[in-house]
Parts: structure tokens; sequence; C-alpha cells
């Protein structure tokens, strides 16, 4: 459905984008993951026919967004970061001027206002002026907007950002119902966000793609190894160093590192890793027992997309093309 | 259609924003003063006549009209910036340009959706000054045709320095910045005629020639001129040629 090829773009002073290539099946919800700054606008603009790109492809359903960009517009619902609203304007009359412009057949409209209310929830405002809308609301307007001449693609950049955690439930659920009737690229720098909603990641960095791939596949990549977090006290209010119980817990078999995460009231938090394929809970429970210590606290802790991310992010450039070459590997049917 | 939506759209917000009837309320007190001075004016001419019993023609026409006429273009160069500057800055500043310029729809019906926009207020602006003529026909005489020639000529000249507008909002996210300098160049074109009045080297006469109130002088009178509906007109095309240029540069350099 959308098809991405070498795209480049770039600015007087900075390559935004830097010769990206991806592909994104129909009916599939896809994240666009990265950092603030990482080119995720500017590819979503390249896509809607906002920026033209300085080289390479882009393609909407079979058209290019340079060579035939009203074909491609009439075929994107597109939410930008700020909802493009006018404070002005009642919703209904909002919504009635978008479906002109979007080319809704003037008998539909009626209808397909009524849908895209009732989808996004938002009837009981339809009379309100949007500036007196809540930033929940808006934001929801902002979708009824995108979604209103029923679009085969849907960019919506950043769906979520500053809404509260209600509306971000709310949100998520509303864009995984319209699944399947549209393609969805959604980008985002919150990392549940993606492994919540979208079938497939694209994580990009710098203006490269570092990874492409599944979310699980992604999560299992490095579920070999076990990462436990570990909570010990002292034991009759002995004294008690932070260095001595890392040193103990270092010695215990199969752990690869530990790492002392704080220190409060006396009790000390460490996170330790295991190596591949390595069991250490039980290990690390007896060996904190029988230095006579107290074990406020042990458990798994799942390595998320976020460590990866910040593995494929947070490393300096040759780290991350590095990452990339390997990455391409395994994304399979994605590159 | 397209277009139509656009102008609807902003006549709308217009007419919800204080910018419509503050430009009326303005536009109607000064001309309504303009009206009360010239109709004083021609009513003591028309005394101190009888008084000394010289006839001199007198008309409403040529001394009342013509100069309301020249007024209201002058007042119109001050009211233009305030309905164009916030056509392309405002939409630029929500982000709502974003909105426009990724719907199927052509740069040239966005454009002309605002410009006609613009001129229908512009136009009913001018329509406030209608009741100062009415009250003309209903104590003299007047011809009818120089006014609607000197109309026809406001229309024109609010439909160049309308586009140039236009054009000046596109450049800023900032209204007032779009306005002051809108008002600017309004104010420039407006005196650059007055070069002709100390110099009448070739050059001179060339920079006076591109002065906007310079080629009002004639409708003004009543008279058609082909060579300044010709300005005028080239003027809208340029205006909104460069608006249009404008618009789709914003996407290169965005």
């Amino acid at each position: 459905m959308i098809k991405v090829e070498g795209l480049t773009k770039r600015y007087a002073r900075h390559v935004a984008v830097d010769n990206i290539s991806f592909e994104v099946q129909k009916g599939q919800i896809v994240g666009f993951l990265g950092p603030n700054g990482a080119g995720k606008t500017t590819t979503m603009r390249v896509l809607t026919c906002f920026l033209p790109p300085t080289s390479g492809t882009a393609q909407v359903a079979g058209f290019d967004v340079l060579e035939q960009p009203m074909e491609v517009k009439k075929r994107i619902g597109y939410l930008p970061e700020s909802p493009p609203l006018y404070p002005e304007m009642e919703v209904i009359e909002y919504l009635e001027f978008v479906g002109r412009l979007k080319g809704v057949p003037k008998e539909n409209l009626g209808r397909r206002i009524d849908e895209v209310m009732e989808k996004c929830s938002i009837g009981d405002v339809r009379m309100d002026l949007i500036s007196r809308l809540s930033k929940g609301y808006r934001q929801r307007v902002g979708l009824a907007q995108a979604i209103l001449h029923n679009p085969d693609v849907l960019i919506l950049d950043e769906p979520t950002s500053g809404l509260d955690p209600q509306q971000i439930i709310e949100t998520r659920d509303l864009i995984k119902g319209l699944a399947g009737d549209h393609t969805i690229i959604l980008s985002t720098h919150i990392l549940p966000e993606v492994e919540q909603t979208c079938e497939q990641v694209i994580i990009i960095a710098r203006g490269k793609v570092v990874a492409t791939d599944s979310v699980e596949n992604l999560t299992s990549r490095l579920r070999g190894a076990e990462s436990v977090a570990v909570e010990v006290a002292p034991r009759d209010g002995m004294p008690l160093s932070a260095e001595q119980v890392q040193q103990r817990l270092e010695r215990v078999s199969g752990v690869s590192r530990v790492a002392a995460r704080e220190s409060r009231d006396g009790r000390l938090s460490f996170t330790v890793e295991s190596q591949q394929g390595q069991h250490i809970r039980p290990e690390l429970a007896r060996a904190v027992v029988e230095a006579g210590w107290n074990l406020n606290d042990l458990h798994a802790v799942g390595l998320s997309l976020e460590e990866i991310f910040l593995e494929l992010t947070g490393a300096p450039k040759e780290d991350i093309a590095a990452a990339h070459a390997t990455m391409q590997v395994p994304a399979g049917e994605m590159s | 259609m397209n277009t139509f939506t656009i102008c609807r759209k902003e006549l709308n917000s217009y007419f919800r924003s204080p910018i419509a009837y503050g430009v009326m309320a303005f536009f109607g007190l000064i001309s309504g003063y303009f009206f009360y001075v010239a109709i004083v004016f021609f009513v003591q001419a028309s005394i101190q006549s009888s008084i000394t019993g010289q006839a001199q023609p007198m008309s409403v026409n040529e001394q009342v009209i013509r100069p309301i006429f020249s007024n209201i273009s002058v007042i119109g160069l001050f009211l233009i910036p305030m309905i164009t500057m916030r056509l392309f800055a405002e939409e630029k500043r929500t982000g709502t340009i974003e909105l426009l310029v990724t719907s199927p729809i052509r740069d040239l019906e966005i454009i002309m959706g605002k410009w006609l926009a613009a001129m229908a207020l512009y136009a009913v602006m001018l329509g406030v000054s209608l009741v100062s003529m009415a009250t003309l026909f209903l104590y003299g005489r007047p011809d009818w045709r120089p006014m609607a020639v000197g109309y026809l000529g406001l229309l024109l000249q609010g439909g160049c320095l309308l586009a140039i507008g236009t054009f000046i909002s596109t450049c800023t996210k900032n209204q007032i910045v779009a306005g002051v300098a809108g008002f600017s160049v309004c104010l420039l074109l407006w005196v650059l005629d007055w070069m002709s009045s100390f110099q009448d080297s070739v050059s001179a006469k060339a920079i006076s020639y591109l002065s906007v109130l310079q080629h009002f002088d004639s409708f003004s009178k009543g008279v058609l001129d082909s060579k300044d509906i010709i300005y005028y007109v080239s003027a809208i095309f340029i205006g909104l040629f460069l608006t249009a240029r404008s618009l789709e540069s914003l996407r290169w350099r965005a």
C-alpha cells in the first residue's frame, strides 16, 4: 500500500531523512518509532504530499507523491501533530468543511459525518465551538477529520501526544478499531504505544531506519537473556555497602552484569543481567540469604522494546550503522 | 466548487471575528466624515456664488462625489492590510495550512477562494458608503454613471491591493507582521506618484506609473481608461501569481 524507496529529504542545513526505504502492506498498523527530531514527521509529510522529497520515491496505493499528488491526497487521511482545527467553527461545521475539501459527495456527507462522530465519540459536542473543546476532544475531532473521506491510508503523527492516560487508552482503542479498513502509519516516541497498537514497527533515528520488524520479533531478539531486579536490605541494622552486595552478586554463576540502581533508607537496589539462556533467580536468592541480608524484592524485568530502542538509537553513529546491518537480516518479509 | 468552499469558510471566519465589523465601522465613520466635509464645502460654495452673483458651474459629481472617491481610495490603503493579514498567516500559525495543502484541491483554488472572500468583504465595506451616495439622490440629481465607474475603480484598486496583501500574508506566520508589511507596501504604492510632481524625467514617470492611486484618478472622474484597467488587472494577476509561488515554496522550504 505504501512503498518508500531511497527517500532523502535535505533541508538547507541538515539532512532530515537519509535514504530510507520501507514498505507497508494493506491493512497493517505500523508504528513509526523514534526520538524527537528523528525524521518521523518529515517522512509523513512527504507521504502526504506536503513536502517533496529531495531524492528517492514514495508511493501510496501505487501513485507517486510527486507525479500524481491529487490521487495520493484522495487516498490519505492525515492527522498532523497538532490537529488542524479552526477554533471559530462548530464541530459539525468543521467536518462539513473538511468533507467538501476532501470531495465527499454531498448526498453522503451528512451520513458520513454521523458515522465518524459515532466512531470518535464526539457526537455530544457536535454543536460546540472548537475553541471551547478540551485537548482530548480536539484530538478526536482531528481523527474524525482524517477518516471522514474513508481513505485507504491513515497517517497519524503522534496521535496521543498531550492526552491524559484515560484519553490515551481511548484513542489507542479507536485506532485499533480502525485497522483492517485502513492501512495506518502512526508515529510516536512512546514505546508501549507501539507494543500495544502496532503489528509492525519501524525504528528511525537521526533520519535513518535502524530497524523494521514485527513487534514480537524485536522483543524476542533479546529474549534469551534475563534481567532481574533485586532489592537487598541489611538485617538487624548491620551496615551494608553497595559494593559489598554488588561483589557478592557478581560471583553468582550465570550473571553477566550487575548495576547498582539506587539506595534509599539503607535498602539497595540492583539490576542483574544473566548470560544467554541462564536462569539466575534461584541462585541470586540463595546468595543473598546466605550472606545474611534481607531479600526485599526479586523479580524478572522483561527486556522491553524500550531497551532495544535505546540500544538502537542511543548508540553513536557507527554503531547504528552496524545495528542497521544486523537488523536488516531478520527483518525478513519487511525489507 | 472548491474555490467556493474555501471562500465560504473565509467569509464565515471574517464575520465571526471582530475584523469584518471593525473594518466596516471604521470605514463607515471615516467615509461618512469625508462625505460630510465634501457636502459642507459644496453648500458653502453654492451660497458664496449666490451672494457674489457670479454664476459658477456647480456639479455634484465633480465637487462632491469625485473627492469622496479619492478619499475612499486612500482609506482603502489603510484597511486592506487588515482584511488580508490573517488569510494565510493564521493558517500557517495554527497548522491548518497542512489540512488545506494535503487535501485533494489545487493551490489555485485555495488562493482564489481566499482572495474572493477578501474581495467580498471589501465590497460589503464599500457598500456602507452607498448610504451617503443615496442621500445625494434624495436631495439632488447626480449622474449615476460616473458613480458606477468610480465604484468599479475602487473594486479594481482594492482587488489589486488585496492580491498583494494576500501574497504578503503567505510570507509570515505572524498576522501583525503581515499587517504591518502590507500597510507599508500599500503606503509605498500610494506615495510613488509624488515623484512626478517634482521631477519630469522618464524614470520618475515610470515610477509614478506604478502608483496604485495614480490610476484611480480617471475612475474618480467617471472615465473608463483601458490603460488603468490593464494596470489593475495585471497587478491582480501578479499578486495572485506571487501568492501561488510563495505557497508552493512553503513546501520546498518548510
